[in-house]
């Protein structure tokens, strides 16, 4: 399905990315985790065209598409949910969700995919995707695009972000059916350990490299007992963190 | 009328047979297809060009169309229309002109509406302005509309300027007395070198009335738009104007809201937005299947809906 070879990225002399190479299969879900800065979402972005990488191949359904467009690889068939959802003055959920379905969904459909986000398609199918929807909202819809394209591998950027706990269980639900439904690859940039529960395979990136691939099983229990780091310098026994002139 | 006359008015009324209710079809200066009913009234002016619509009280879910087309340049169209709505009468009100100019002189019509409407009366307002055609002459439209809105009257405006047009300066003015209420919609796109501007000044002259202005518009390639608004808060009142534009190519657009409170229960506020469009709206379309300038069209579309 999809397969990053050796790809590196590199911004203001900062490496984000170290020659990662990482492997998604056919209908997998995914779960793509690590700390803050680790370089899931500059990842995602790569895959999805949205950030172009200093070197490295990517191929999609063994297509070399490293010099697509984003048009060409959503075309090719790749969806990729937003961390912060964009807003639109003027198109309503309605018109986001026909384009992102190609203009193939009935609208008793997209009433489908808005009530398994939660939301009533009679109040909402033809709301502006403005500033007057809250960020939760905005999530959800975010996600039910998603849920309309059925791409063969769809991204999602830390949807868990800004969704309250009611639905966060709904989300786990519509990962779920979108997995056995669509029959398409799944990846999902989370530090959710619900999420990170339904995935066939977990990746651990950290400091721009892949410290580890492997199954839920062998990686969620690493991670657990993990915990957060202590900052390096107390490690080092140091106990004068100065943090420029503050004593 | 030929095709392309159909098709004008098709553009700007969404006419393509007779209409029902009340009409007046204008035409290069003359009228050219009239019809009444029993409770609307329409009257040819004596002393200027123009016509009387006027409205029976309690009139209800009734249309009056009085779509203007102009087919020859070096034509200068002038025409005062007043609307007389009686008390308690709601009605649909929809107007527009198209041109279509393949000469190279100009072809302009200034259409002056006046609206008064009676206690209690209530009217949707629906104005589409186009123009078209191969000539070097210009199209150019200039609206005034002039709104009375008697105590606890309703009056809905849509405005449209869909394309075609090289200049208009529409003019909007208005006076609403205790508990009326307008709201406006305005949605313009300009191209090439076409100039646009829209100037509103509202008085909330009773207590309890309210205004809401929403004007979103797209200015293109080198044309140039502004936008001025005038509302006064004379009384307990409530104002919202709200401007918002995309600016694109070379364009140039100003937006000049401005608010004036006369009294301490007035709640006045204007929201003014100009920008292109957001790298991250495009992004957003093109991950969903999108080309840029199909993503770009798609954003404008529903911008201007």
């Amino acid at each position: 399905m999809l397969e990053l070879q050796n790809i590196s990225f590199s911004r203001d002399n900062k490496k984000i990315l170290r020659n990662i190479n990482l492997t998604i299969d056919d209908k997998k879900l995914v779960a793509i985790t690590g700390p803050n800065g680790s370089g899931k979402s500059t990842l995602a972005k790569i895959i999805m065209g949205i950030v172009t990488p200093d070197s490295g191949k990517i191929l999609f359904d063994g297509k070399d598409i490293t010099n697509f467009s984003i048009s060409q690889r959503a075309k090719e068939g790749i969806g990729f949910a937003f961390q912060q959802p964009v807003k639109f003055k003027g198109l309503t959920v309605k018109d986001l969700i026909e384009i992102s379905s190609g203009n193939q969904m009935k609208v008793c459909e997209a009433c489908d995919v808005l009530a398994d986000v939660g939301l009533c398609a009679q109040e909402y199918l033809n709301r502006e995707i403005n500033s007057e929807l809250s960020g939760g909202e905005l999530k959800r819809i975010e996600i039910a695009m998603l849920a309309a394209k059925k791409a063969k591998l769809t991204i999602f950027d830390e949807p868990e972000a800004g969704i309250d706990l009611w639905s966060f269980n709904n989300l786990i639900s519509v990962f779920e059916k979108m997995h056995q439904e669509i029959q398409g690859s799944i990846a999902i940039i989370s530090h959710q350990e619900r999420i990170l529960n339904i995935a066939d395979e977990i990746v651990l990136l950290s400091n721009g490299q892949i410290e580890e691939i492997g199954s839920k099983e062998e990686i969620l229990p690493k991670l657990l007992n993990k915990g957060a780091k202590p900052c390096h310098k107390l490690n080092e026994g140091e106990t004068n963190c100065n943090l420029g002139g503050v004593n | 009328m030929d095709k392309m006359e159909k098709e004008l008015l098709k553009k700007i009324a969404d006419i393509e047979k007779t209409p029902m209710g009340a009409y007046n079809i204008r035409q290069d200066g003359k009228g050219i297809a009239r019809n009444t009913t029993a409770n609307i009234d329409i009257v040819t002016k004596e002393d200027k060009p123009g016509i009387d619509i006027i409205v029976k009280p309690n009139t209800k879910n009734e249309s009056i169309h009085i779509p203007v087309i102009l087919t020859q340049g070096g034509l200068n169209d002038i025409v005062y229309n007043d609307f007389y709505i009686g008390e308690n009468a709601d009605v649909v009100i929809v107007a527009g002109c198209g041109i279509h100019n393949s000469s190279c002189e100009t072809a302009e019509h200034d259409g002056i509406h006046s609206f008064h409407l009676s206690k209690g009366a209530k009217v949707k307002y629906i104005e589409k302005h186009y123009g078209e055609g191969e000539g070097t002459g210009d199209r150019i439209l200039n609206p005034q509309t002039i709104v009375n809105l008697d105590e606890g009257s309703n009056m809905e405006m849509e405005t449209v300027q869909i394309e075609g047009v090289s200049s208009t300066i529409r003019e909007t003015k208005a006076n609403l007395a205790k508990d009326a209420t307008l709201v406006i919609s305005e949605r313009i796109m300009t191209t090439g070198k076409q100039t646009a501007k829209t100037v509103f000044d509202v008085d909330l002259a009773g207590e309890n009335s309210s205004v809401h202005v929403a004007s979103r518009s797209v200015a293109k390639n080198n044309s140039v738009q502004e936008f001025i608004s005038n509302v006064n808060g004379n009384n307990k009142c409530f104002g919202h104007v709200e401007c918002d534009a995309i600016i694109m190519d070379h364009a140039k657009v100003l937006s000049d809201p401005k608010i004036t409170a006369n009294h301490i229960d007035a709640s006045l506020v204007h929201e003014a937005a100009i920008g292109k469009i957001a790298g991250e709206q495009l992004i957003k379309l093109m991950t969903l299947g999108l080309t840029e300038s199909e993503a770009e069209q798609q954003i404008i579309n529903g911008f201007l809906k």
